[in-house]
């Protein structure tokens, strides 16, 4: 799997589904029989995955939201890089 | 974390994150691996759709997010699409675990607007026959390709699961080809778990080392290929235990995160358990934070107090909790055993003395029992 593409714009995969789950005070991915508990960062990043945003879009969003945070950009596709290799994204 | 020999009280669980429904032991099928209870035709009266949507509501206020409908088949239920909608609206992931009879393509239709997640339909094998010799019926195999295509057609994700055994094992590569044409997300593999109706059927069942080693080859060698290919398909072979030297960690420990609710409400720590000498409590009577956190069946195994040697005092029993209570009470005569799938266990030679069994020629195992009611009543009524 290689580096997502800068004008990509990533979708959850069909029958994925994020939620915000108050028991476990984190956002969980659902799918088929399995579900992942996801932490802060990994949560910020795939609120943001609507099928409209591009990677640019999701890189310069949370860009804004924490300017403090170095290497935020490779984070960011690292992580994008990881979900596609699980199947959780597709892309439009 | 429990630490050795703190009293079973006080350990405070997480939520059970799993709610696992099983709406009705009704099925049209009879499979002879079936994992409901043997007497199932003798269990009480199902709950009706205003108890199961409170069971949903409390273990979804508790926690949990995923929900699986099961049985039997649970599209014998009337109420179905009700039950699925007002998972939808509590905010559940539903599964649908199904065999396909039942289903046609308006209740697909149905059951998507309805908030269904997911749909899971069973096969028996890649081919008419081999169905047929499993499912006790003809007609099955050509109405689930059907129903597996609909399923498609309505943007389902589906997963595909086939039980693997002896009869079936050597055709693996056709069945997950199969798998593939039909446009399955995941497939899973799965050798029977030697409960229930399995167990009864163990030496008609079970598949030799060999067989299983020529299988684990297959299936390498078609993730290779869905690899190379970007195929999303995810194939899950699960292998029978009884080829292992350590048990595994069964249900993630008693009561940690799964709730398997009955037909009749009975609630379970994880779907076999309700064969075990052990008082379950029923949603009819106490509330499911009850049942999770105070009743005596659901506090039984938790923690480690009550592991004899040789579990006791070994250092790997909080990653396997000392194996399966079921497979243990079966194998032993005693659920607080280890799992003699384990090698330290005592009882380890009747797993192995099942491995040897496995190579045994067809025609001269006994025949094998099928899942339906007379036979239920023949062998639990005696
Ligand atoms: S295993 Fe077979 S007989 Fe048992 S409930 Fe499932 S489809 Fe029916
Ligand atoms: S002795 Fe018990 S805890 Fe240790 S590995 Fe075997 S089953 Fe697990």
């Amino acid at each position: 799997m290689s580096a997502p593409h800068h004008d990509a714009i990533p979708l959850l995969r069909r029958g994925f589904r994020l939620q915000w789950e108050p028991a476990q005070q984190a956002h969980v991915l659902l799918y088929p029989e399995g579900m992942v508990k996801l932490n802060d960062s990994a949560a910020q990043i795939l609120t943001l995955v609507n099928g409209e945003r591009s990677v640019a879009d999701i890189v310069a969003t949370l860009h804004q939201r924490f300017p403090e945070v170095p290497d935020l950009e490779a984070d960011v596709l690292d992580f994008l890089e990881a979900a596609h290799g699980n199947h959780w994204l597709t892309e439009r | 974390m429990a630490t050795t020999g703190s009293p079973n009280a006080e350990i405070r669980p997480g939520p059970p994150l799993w709610l696992l429904a099983e709406l009705t032991y009704r099925c049209p099928l009879q499979c002879p691996y079936c994992s409901n209870p043997v007497d199932f035709a003798d269990q009480g009266q199902e709950l009706d759709t205003g108890q199961w949507l409170d069971v949903f509501a409390q273990a979804r206020a508790m926690g949990a997010a995923q929900l699986g409908l099961s049985g039997g088949e649970p599209l014998t239920r009337p109420d179905l699409i009700e039950l699925v909608s007002g998972a939808r609206e509590l905010g559940y992931y539903s599964n649908l675990i199904t065999s396909g009879m039942g289903l046609n393509r308006d209740k697909v239709r149905a059951l998507a607007d309805a908030g269904l997640d997911h749909i899971q339909i069973s096969f028996q094998d890649a081919e008419a026959a081999g169905n047929q010799l499993m499912a006790g019926s003809r007609k099955a195999f050509q109405h689930k390709l059907e129903m597996a295509r609909a399923v498609k057609a309505h943007d389902f994700p589906m997963v595909l699961n086939i039980v693997i055994h002896r009869h079936n094992i050597d055709r693996i590569g056709d069945i997950i080809q199969l798998c593939l044409d039909l446009e399955a997300d995941y497939v899973e593999l799965a050798t029977c778990q030697y409960y229930g109706w399995a167990h009864l059927n163990r030496q008609g069942l079970m598949p030799s080392r060999a067989q299983l080693q020529q299988a684990e080859h297959v299936v390498a060698d078609y993730r290779r290929r869905l690899e190379d290919a970007a195929n999303p398909c995810q194939l899950i072979f699960v292998v029978p235990d009884y080829y292992e030297e350590r048990p595994k960690p069964c249900m993630n420990g008693w009561g940690s995160m799964f709730l398997t609710i009955t037909p009749d409400g009975t609630a379970l720590p994880c779907h076999s358990a309700r064969q075990l000498p052990i008082d379950f409590p029923n949603v009819r009577d106490h509330t499911i934070e009850t049942i999770w956190h105070h009743s005596p069946g659901f506090n039984h195994f938790r923690g480690d107090a009550w592991m004899p040697e040789p579990c006791r005092s070994c250092d790997e029993k909080h990653e396997d909790f000392g194996g399966c209570r079921c497979q243990a009470y079966m194998l032993t005569g005693d659920a607080a055993n280890a799992d003699p799938v384990c090698a330290k266990s005592p009882h380890h030679h009747t797993i192995v003395a099942a491995r040897e069994q496995a190579g045994t020629p067809l025609d001269q195992v006994p025949p094998l029992t099928y899942r339906n009611e007379r036979n239920a009543r023949l062998i639990y009524r005696g």
